[in-house]
């Protein structure tokens, strides 16, 4: 196990290296980071200008759902999605030899190859409007309510990850999916909004073929003190689920693959 | 007459070259459809969001009822699926792989081809977004209010705001001849016609500083002004004054992006081809 750790490390500091090199990157960052949350707070804005609730939810509350939206958005950007289309590239190009004859589990080291640290800011941003949203609303949330959120966010991520690598593991047998993580980025703008304000069948999809409501209605809703004990155990399940799912799909994925040079 | 055969000349090449980009699009069949999966879903979000707000108010905002917000908003799909282009983000990849340099040898002015690629592209899906709006209209019952003038006057103005809306991203793609970080550039335009265009919501809904902002620049023309026509929302006087401020700015923006394409053709140079 402490191998491991020692191999991620070495994984991620090669990567952080890797994109030192394209400071230039930060700043594209930063900008569509600040432009994003302008789009989010003006579209609250001009809502709240006409309502004081949105489906039971406050301005404020909301406000720390766009924050955790852009939390769960910065992960993503900085090691899943960087991973996975590294991934991609390379069971099209059949470079993915180089890995699997590795002698450490593939399904690991596919996960941290790469890593993209400028879109941190996402991360950082998200983190700063949550405490905004929640100094501004006056009550902090209690301990419980806490915990149960930092629980849910990394249940949620855990979600996400398997649903990303369940998208990336199709590509063993159809190479070209590139147009199915497009899908997965439009869905997943939807999740900038409570899910409940959707239509069931919407609620559906957002909620099991693309997890976004796992991903980031749960945790707000746990920050604000509106989860039941059942959806709790809902995502820890779902969370097993995705997780032991993504894993078994990956096996026969790899299994599945032809290679380059063989 | 040289003019005339000119003209004449261009309506065969528009001929071909549609008739070629169409084959072409065809071929990314599937690619397309998922594409248009992010164009049902925006408007259907913008939707559900201000049916809830209006849920939440007992029924309507400003005397909106959640069929009015459909009604805008499957309106607010077909006009922005038929305006809308990408000129902008391939620019910088079709200038530095040297096929602008091919291009410019050709006697006819590069934006003809991208003219009938977006034309292409809109003929195709529009075999799948008119099926997408029967859907849509069964599943949220919008409230029409169709008048036969204002579905009349809807075409030219539909026109004239993919005009202006395709000439301001050609001319904002020209960006790409003095910086290599052009979609931080497209970002902060996107940003802005989202809010300006009546994209996010009916602009009347704004706050009055901004009404007033959006009746300055030219986005609400681009979406906003058909869609109001079409709803049947506009005066014909006022669809009449629309029109010609539509006019106006794609002169002012054709000027402009005259003007631009030539300084930057100067300063290009390419290797090969």
């Amino acid at each position: 196990m402490r191998d491991r750790i020692a191999l991620v490390g070495t994984y991620m500091r090669l990567a952080v290296l890797n994109e030192l090199q394209y400071r230039a990157n930060f700043w594209g960052s930063l900008l569509e980071g600040f432009l994003g949350l302008a789009v989010a707070l003006g579209s609250l804005a001009v809502i709240f200008g006409h309502t004081d609730n949105l489906a039971g939810w406050s301005a404020m509350e909301l406000l720390a759902l766009v924050g955790i939206y852009y939390i769960m958005s910065g992960y993503i950007q900085t090691f899943v999605q960087p991973s996975m289309e590294r991934l991609l590239r390379d069971v099209h190009k059949g470079t993915l030899d180089f890995t699997l004859t590795k002698p450490e589990d593939a399904q690991l080291l596919v996960s941290v190859r790469a890593f993209a640290v400028w879109n941190l800011i996402y991360v950082l941003l998200g983190i700063a409007v949550v405490v905004f949203a929640l100094a501004r609303a006056g009550d902090a949330p209690s301990t419980g309510q806490i915990v149960a959120f930092v629980v849910t966010l990394l249940l949620g991520g855990v979600i996400v990850y398997s649903f990303w690598l369940m998208l990336a593991t199709i590509a063993f047998w159809y190479i070209k999916i590139e147009n199915i993580l497009v899908i997965f980025q439009s869905m997943y703008e939807a999740g900038r909004w409570p899910v409940g304000i959707y239509p069931p069948v919407l609620r559906l999809m957002l909620t099991f073929l693309v997890p976004v409501a796992f991903a980031v209605t749960v945790p707000a809703s746990a920050l604000v003190g509106r989860v039941s004990g059942a959806a709790l155990a809902g995502t820890l399940l779902a969370a097993l689920g995705f997780f032991v799912a993504a894993r078994l799909f990956w096996r026969r994925g790899v299994r599945a693959y032809a290679g380059a040079s063989a | 007459m040289t003019a005339l055969r000119s003209l004449g000349s261009l309506g065969d090449y528009y001929r071909v070259k549609l008739k070629t980009d169409l084959a072409i699009e065809m071929q990314y069949r599937g690619a397309m459809l998922i594409w248009l999966i992010g164009a049902v879903l925006e408007p259907l979000v913008f939707l559900a969001v201000w049916s809830a707000a209006a849920a939440a108010q007992g029924g309507a905002i400003d005397g909106l009822t959640s069929h009015d917000f459909a009604a805008y908003f499957i309106a607010s799909l077909v006009v922005n699926q038929l305006t809308f282009s990408w000129v902008m983000w391939e620019f910088e990849h079709y200038i530095r792989e040297g096929e602008l340099a091919a291009d410019l040898l050709r006697p006819i002015h590069p934006i003809h081809q991208d003219i009938c690629e977006n034309w292409a592209h809109k003929l195709l899906t529009m075999t799948v977004v008119i099926p997408a709006v029967i859907l849509l209209s069964l599943v949220f019952e919008p409230a029409w209010h169709f008048e036969a003038w204002s579905l009349l006057a809807f075409l030219p103005a539909l026109l004239f705001a993919f005009a202006l809306r395709f000439l301001f991203d050609w001319t904002l793609a020209l960006i790409a001849f003095w910086t290599t970080r052009t979609a931080s550039a497209n970002q902060l335009a996107q940003t802005v016609f989202l809010f300006f265009s009546g994209r996010l919501a009916p602009l009347s809904l704004f706050p009055p500083v901004l009404v007033t902002i959006s009746f300055i620049l030219p986005f609400r023309w681009m979406l906003a002004f058909p869609i109001e026509l079409i709803l049947g929302q506009l005066t014909p006087a006022q669809a009449l004054w629309g029109m010609a401020i539509q006019l106006g700015w794609i002169a002012a923006i054709l000027l402009l992006m005259r003007f631009v394409w030539r300084v930057a053709i100067r300063r290009f140079s390419a290797v090969g081809g």
